[in-house]
């Protein structure tokens, strides 16, 4: 009884962060058509700027600020960083690069991935990077008989925002009302004269913001090293594709499912962990090939 | 007696020419030769695949395979034979792939890459949490052996690139057969347009799985010929950045010819192992770069250069 108990607790921490990673990735994909390989590079950008940051901000000249400035700074630098990147990327590549195969853009991505890991270590080194203060600040709390970080519980709270903030931006807003509308039919959108383009460029902008954002707020949790976001990349491919690619409850449902099916392994059979995750996406996608919310395409001749 | 076209003969030549170069190169350039023509049979693989316009970010699975029944079978069943070594791998892709294929030739575009690639990084989930299989660390290939010839230590990088070229040679004149054979057009035509080859009365989905089947096949012989060469396996066969490798490896050659991508390989190799000797943090960037370049002005890979050249010529004369 316990250990489902823990595995709920656990899985619903695990399903959160997943949830905050694999976001930025559908809303990137259901707008644009693009599944952006690149993502986990932006994570991981993310995870450097607020753990290089956050590690200024305790050491040297910061040693008397309060604790609370740095989830200021967490959240600060992810925004910062999200916003450069993906202007730069958008505007700087992508934009020539639209109209082309859904496929080839998945290697352009690709492509953009591995410039990046080499763009990181050349500004961050090769060191890992530590920047636990903020985790150990929050101190643990007792649920239930088990011992739980308070930050990973904050993750909880952070992701459901996240989640609902998106889901309201998309179905209240009039932004999101035309963006609806460029992610049900583009050509009639445009035809319609909504500015493709800059929504686009948003759309990007927003989604490599979810992901810097995503990892800046694991950065405490972990020691940030290279090869972060080749790691990350793949599971919240597998978080997206269960859910059904580009929608943001399918997203969700797909990272409780993968989280929850995680830690039952880790807990029962941790030999399974890995396999685990992919196993749900294989059985999930073997009965609904579009993904668990994805829409069926209908062919063209 | 079967009829050589100059293609074929072409391909006959160079691998003479090779395997006569081999014989005065250095220790470095034999390994390096066998290395890269045993990953242009993985990513043979891909490019096959891909002429039916399906993008395997996977590959690294039937790579590992039959890395791993090479390995498997020297250290726990005792075999030493190439032949049967490379044959185990092969059988075993294929078997892997019958059943794989049932499930991935449901899919296409990047549903295909992402499920390729989901089972790829599956069975390194499992290899990297079986101690007894080494975990991440893999293990080391036994010394092989050849119809009851056993090479000395001298000679058999030697060998073994001579097995690599025979085995390359092989395949290309079996590919290049392939792709003007009946499924080989087809398979470019389901590229084309799937619904119209349905109308011909055709099952593109058939002439996936079988394409799909042949494929594992090719690219578990080119990671048995690795795991040979290099006498070592781990998981890191089987995730998905080596499978983006092949990818790689596939778009610079393209899709052209059957020896595109045993040039493409060379390329990489040779650019590889200078990049790591000279820029050792930045040598993934100019593969970037690299790629980048390729998509953008050379859309049918290195080979279109050659073709491009001849089509100049024959415009001149």
């Amino acid at each position: 009884m316990n250990s489902i108990y823990a595995v709920l607790i656990d899985g619903t921490i695990y399903a959160s962060w997943l949830f905050l990673v694999a976001a930025g990735l559908t809303v990137i994909y259901g707008v644009m058509r693009i599944l952006n390989m690149a993502h986990g590079s932006f994570y991981a950008i993310g995870a450097y700027a607020a753990a290089s940051m956050v590690g200024w901000y305790f050491n040297g000249e910061g040693a008397a600020l309060p604790v609370w400035g740095s989830y200021l700074m967490l959240v600060v630098c992810a925004l910062v960083a999200g916003l450069v990147v993906g202007l730069v990327i958008e505007r700087g590549l992508l934009r020539l690069m639209y109209g082309r195969d859904e496929i080839l853009m998945v290697i352009i991505t690709y492509a953009l991935l591995l410039i990046l890991e080499d763009g990181m270590k050349m500004v961050w080194g090769v060191d890992p990077y530590m920047a636990f203060q903020p985790y150990a600040e929050m101190g643990r709390s007792v649920l239930g008989g088990l011992k739980v970080s308070n930050y990973d519980l904050a993750l909880i709270a952070v992701s459901l925002v996240v989640g609902g903030g998106l889901w309201a931006w998309l179905e209240r807003t009039n932004t999101g009302k035309v963006l609806r509308a460029v992610i049900h039919d583009r050509e009639v959108a445009m035809a319609m004269g909504v500015n493709v383009g800059l929504m686009f460029t948003l759309t990007f902008v927003l989604g490599t913001t979810l992901g810097a954002l995503a990892g800046a707020l694991t950065a405490p949790a972990i020691s940030v090293a290279p090869g972060l976001g080749v790691e990350v990349i793949v599971l919240a491919f597998a978080v997206v594709v269960v859910g059904g690619l580009g929608s943001i409850e399918g997203a969700a449902a797909g990272a409780l499912l993968v989280g929850l099916a995680r830690a039952a392994a880790v807990h029962y059979a941790p030999e399974l962990e890995l396999f685990v995750i992919y196993g749900v996406m294989s059985l999930v996608l073997a009965v609904r090939p579009q993904g668990l919310f994805g829409r069926t395409l209908v062919r063209k001749i | 007696m079967m009829r050589l076209d100059r293609t074929e003969l072409c391909l006959i030549a160079a691998a003479v020419v090779l395997a006569a170069g081999g014989l005065i190169a250095p220790g470095w350039l034999v390994f390096l030769l066998t290395m890269a023509f045993a990953k242009a049979l993985v990513v043979q693989g891909v490019v096959m695949q891909m002429r039916a316009g399906l993008v395997s970010f996977g590959q690294g699975l039937f790579y590992c395979v039959g890395g791993y029944a090479v390995g498997m079978g020297g250290q726990f069943f005792g075999l030493t034979d190439l032949a049967v070594l490379l044959s185990a791998g092969v059988l075993a892709a294929m078997l892997l792939a019958m059943v794989l294929g049932l499930l991935l030739t449901r899919y296409r575009d990047i549903f295909f890459a992402m499920l390729s690639l989901a089972f790829s990084m599956i069975l390194f989930g499992v290899l990297v949490k079986s101690p007894q299989l080494g975990s991440t660390d893999g293990f080391n290939v036994v010394s092989w052996t050849l119809f009851g010839w056993s090479p000395a230590k001298e000679t058999a990088p030697m060998a073994l690139l001579t097995v690599t070229l025979v085995a390359g040679l092989a395949v290309a004149l079996l590919l290049h057969r392939y792709v003007q054979a009946g499924v080989g057009v087809l398979c470019e035509a389901v590229r084309e347009n799937e619904v119209r080859v349905e109308y011909l009365g055709l099952s593109p989905r058939w002439l996936l799985y079988s394409n799909y089947v042949a494929a594992a096949a090719v690219s578990a012989l080119g990671g048995g010929l690795t795991a040979l060469a290099a006498g070592h396996i781990d998981p890191e066969m089987a995730y998905w950045t080596t499978s983006g490798e092949f990818v790689f490896i596939a778009l610079l050659g393209g899709t052209g010819h059957v020896a595109a991508p045993f040039l493409a390989a060379l390329v990489f190799a040779v650019v590889r192992t200078y990049a790591i000797e000279f820029v050792p943090h930045s040598w993934q960037m100019i593969l970037g770069f690299t790629l980048l370049g390729v998509i953008v002005f050379l859309p049918k890979g290195l080979w279109s250069l050659f073709s491009r050249a001849k089509a100049k010529g024959a415009a001149a004369s």
